[in-house]
């Protein structure tokens, strides 16, 4: 195990270099130019040699393979440089904010794990039935409702409903607060963003979780337990549950993974200082070093992740080996 | 049905925004803390010198002082400037060319050592002169200064090398923060990272991207100011989440204005708990056509364009949806040197009969050869009001047959475009802080003299006309010059054609007092005035 896992991150090393000479290339082909834009947003004069000691100060006026050994060497001593726009160090500027994505990523993936696999599982035992159908409709329409549109959407209701309860109008705070300075502010900030993606999340999880316990409770063994004698209980939640989660695993690890930086709108809904918001600012004001190192962040997240789940595979299926 | 619902908000807004007259009447109270929204994400860095985004204004001005300013109580006027720093505004002397500025004595750093004359001549210095390394993003209105010098610790002279009427209302810039002599000669980027000013407020706290806090600065040298106990900055880049926030009263106000929407909602979700004030905005839309690509190098084809748009009738129906009302010239209308409306009515795209005017701009497709033109307008993709205005030019425009589709794209290229003059027409948009018609209309000569302007036309007649306005000191005769320089470009040449001018709204919980709305979301951010009614 311990040489597969070894394995695996070294194989990580070319898959790193790759994905960070792509966003490398891709963000040189966008037109735009981070210090016109600095300088001129506002509509006002832009003085041309301002825009080129800006370049200067940036290293903008280097040849692009100075830029990109530059990056490289950043990239691979954990280092990500120094932000275009801000002047902060990358390092700092996601630190900052990680904290808070992980929060509402944690938060979310509780509550998904919490809502889809026991519906999930109950569906599927009482396939065709009235509960099945609710839970069904329930999946769907999750699926179906971006998430930003529902947050959007519980912004409002809890606006309406706060305002007809006590005649006036009660939103969460929308300047965070770490739980460990205030633990209730910091509750009432993120369980509504949190439920919201939760929710499409379950949504999702809870429709995999479904099939995959139908067709495991349709296997033999599952047949031969039953004819044994064994209590249901211990049919479905030792023999047929710890089967059926194998694609359930894969599922939650890829979306865990999604959600640290790609809470895009969610994040500006509710006005959440994350990774993805970040992500957002650092394209609009064309902040090559910052989106280079939110890439490379998510791209190390991705990998991580699927180690983790290739790792969980031996545990829930003995099967699996990877000697 | 929904025009009624549009008068009545409209009548509550009115009602609302009268409400607050007899309000600033009142003797202000101290105490309490404000919570603002900053409609932006973090600002680049804290240096007003290197930045031009409003984000490092709105942010960071309550912590600073500057020489002169616009009058807080009366932040609208176009031609009045005041003291901030300084004790009384100076008489120039030498033919115009040499102002002196006695500095107020007394006046205290946030550290707590004593601010002087050597400061702001130094502030000054790296603001009109820049050593090399170090940014001046408004360099290029003080080209008219000739020195800065502080003979004493209590005395600042700015030599001109000629007279100017720009001068004063560039002195009054909002971004002319003062910084400590000190801190810059050993370091010119310490402001970029940290905040220590003089100003109403000193700086408690700044979460990047979430909020900024401060408290009352004891030692402020305006008496009795500032009202308020503490003020707390919160980032909200966000329309919508700046509305919920208004409305379930996390915030009681943002200073850069939101759309006719906006406000007409929570007017009326919140009746009297909500203020409304509104103003012109020193901001406006141009429309660039590009004179290095054909058809737009012939003046018809541009004439054309402008004709076609119906701004009188235009501007009303628009400012219901868009922040956008008065239509104006090269000049914000606020000021003296703006056209009247009877002179705009002679420039051709400002013709009272419409009908006339796309009869007019047929012909002159018809001769020029350019029937049923196809081109694109490159805009910028911000809703307001760019795409707003870019959508209605268009309708415009198909009124007398041409075809054109609008190209949104984001800020870097859309810029990018405009500066590789890869575009046929671009929207553009003029925007300043204090009213200076004299440096504002700079906008309008050629690429090669104000390189930001994308046209990409020669016109050395542009250039003396505009020089000969500049140097004019006499009120009359500088209108007189302004004019002709407004007429050549426009109604002569059309090298650019303005479109009608942004409008300002701002809407505050009614406990929110003290604050007098200006032409420009940059002026009267020192907060200073505002003050709780709680």
């Amino acid at each position: 195990m311990y040489r597969y896992i070894v394995k695996r991150l070294l194989l990580a090393v070319p898959t790193l270099a790759g994905a960070a000479a792509l966003v490398f290339l891709l963000l040189r082909a966008i037109p735009g130019d981070v210090c016109v834009i600095r300088l001129g947003a506002g509509g006002t004069h832009v003085d041309p040699a301002s825009v080129a000691a800006c370049h200067h100060q940036l290293g903008l006026d280097q040849p692009m393979i100075v830029q990109f050994l530059a990056y490289l060497w950043h990239t691979f001593t954990f280092d990500f440089g120094i932000s275009m726009w801000s002047g902060n160090r990358v390092i700092e500027e996601i630190a900052l904010r990680l904290p808070i994505s992980m929060e509402v990523a944690v938060m979310a993936t509780v509550i998904a794990v919490l809502l889809a696999v026991p519906l999930g599982t109950i569906s599927a035992l009482k396939e065709g039935t009235m509960l099945d159908h609710v839970v069904r409709v329930l999946a769907i329409a999750g699926i179906a409702t971006p998430s930003f549109w529902l947050g959007i959407m519980s912004m409002i209701l809890v606006l309406n409903v706060s305002s007809a309860w006590t005649g006036r109008p009660w939103l969460p705070p929308i300047d965070y607060v770490s739980p460990f300075q205030d633990p209730i502010r910091n509750l009432s900030m993120v369980l509504l963003p949190a439920i919201t993606v939760g929710y499409r999340y379950s949504a999702v999880t809870m429709r995999i979780t479904r099939s995959a316990m139908l067709e495991v409770l349709r296997e033999d063994y599952i047949r031969t337990a039953r004819a044994k004698g064994l209590l249901e209980q211990i049919v479905v939640n030792r023999h047929a549950l710890k089967n059926a989660l194998l694609p359930v695993v894969t599922l939650i690890g890829i979306e865990f993974a999604f959600l640290i930086g790609g809470l895009v709108i969610t994040e500006q809904v509710f006005n959440l200082n994350g990774i993805g918001r970040l992500l957002v600012q650092a394209v609009q004001n064309q902040d090559n070093v910052l989106v280079q190192a939110l890439v490379m962040l998510v791209v190390v997240i991705f990998i991580v992740t699927n180690l983790v789940i290739d790792v969980l595979y031996a545990w829930l299926d003995p099967r699996i080996r990877y000697s | 049905m929904y025009l009624r619902k549009e008068l009545w908000a409209a009548g509550l807004a009115l009602a609302a925004s009268l409400a607050v007259a007899p309000a600033n009447a009142e003797e202000p109270k101290h105490g309490g803390t404000l919570t603002y929204l900053i409609p932006a994400d973090a600002p680049p860095s804290f240096d007003a010198h290197r930045e031009t985004t409003y984000a490092t204004i709105h942010t960071a001005a309550p912590y600073y002082s500057v020489l002169i300013r616009v009058p807080p109580d009366n932040p609208a006027s176009t031609t009045e400037f005041v003291c901030d720093l300084c004790t009384e505004m100076p008489t120039p002397t030498d033919g115009g060319k040499t102002y002196t500025f006695k500095i107020r004595q007394g006046v205290k750093w946030h550290d707590g050592s004593t601010l002087t004359a050597q400061d702001v001549a130094t502030s000054w210095q790296y603001i009109v002169k820049p050593p090399k390394g170090v940014t001046s993003a408004r360099q290029s209105y003080y080209e008219m200064v000739d020195s800065v010098a502080a003979p004493d610790d209590s005395t600042v002279v700015f030599k001109l090398k000629y007279a100017t009427t720009a001068f004063l209302p560039a002195l009054a810039d909002p971004y002319t923060w003062i910084y400590k002599k000190d801190i810059l000669e050993k370091d010119p980027h310490w402001y970029e990272k940290n905040i220590m000013g003089s100003g109403p407020f000193k700086l408690v706290k700044y979460e990047v991207g979430q909020s900024i806090t401060g408290e009352r600065n004891k030692d402020y040298y305006h008496k009795g100011k500032p009202y308020l106990d503490g003020i707390i900055g919160i980032f909200a880049d966000k329309q919508s989440v700046r509305v919920d926030a208004l409305r379930a009263d996390r915030a009681s106000i943002e200073f850069r204005g939101l759309p006719p929407s906006a406000r007409d909602q929570l007017v009326k979700e919140l009746g009297n708990k909500v203020w409304v004030q509104d103003s012109d905005w020193n901001c406006g839309n141009i429309l660039t056509p590009n004179h290095q690509k054909k058809p737009f190098d012939d003046a018809r084809v541009r004439k054309a364009l402008a004709l076609a748009i119906d701004q009188w009738h235009g501007a009303p129906a628009l400012a219901k949806i868009a922040n956008v009302r008065t239509v104006g010239g090269i000049v914000f209308p606020g000021s003296p040197l703006a056209a009247t409306k009877e002179e705009l009515e002679k420039i051709p795209g400002f013709w009272p009969d419409i009908e006339k005017s796309r009869a007019e701009a047929k012909k002159l497709l018809k001769e020029a050869g350019a029937e049923g033109l196809k081109f694109e307008l490159l805009n910028r993709n911000v809703d307001q009001p760019y795409k707003f205005v870019g959508t209605w030019v268009i309708g415009e425009w198909k009124k007398i047959g041409l075809n054109v589709e609008q190209k949104v794209v984001p800020t870097g290229p859309w810029f990018s475009n405009m500066r590789a003059g890869t575009f046929d027409v671009a929207m553009e948009a003029n925007c300043q802080s204090v009213v200076n018609p004299v440096l504002d209309t700079g906008k309008y000569l050629p690429h090669k003299v104000y390189p930001e302007n994308y046209g990409y036309y020669d016109d050395q007649k542009s250039i003396d006309l505009y020089e000969a306005m500049q140097k004019e000191t006499d009120p009359k005769k500088q209108r007189e010059a302004m004019r002709a320089y407004e007429n050549h470009t426009l109604a002569e040449e059309m090298h650019e054609i303005v479109l009608p001018y942004w409008y300002r709204i701002i809407l505050g919980r009614s406990e929110v007092k003290g604050f007098k709305i200006s032409p420009s979301h940059y002026l009267n951010q020192d907060l200073s005035s505002i003050w709780l009614d709680k």
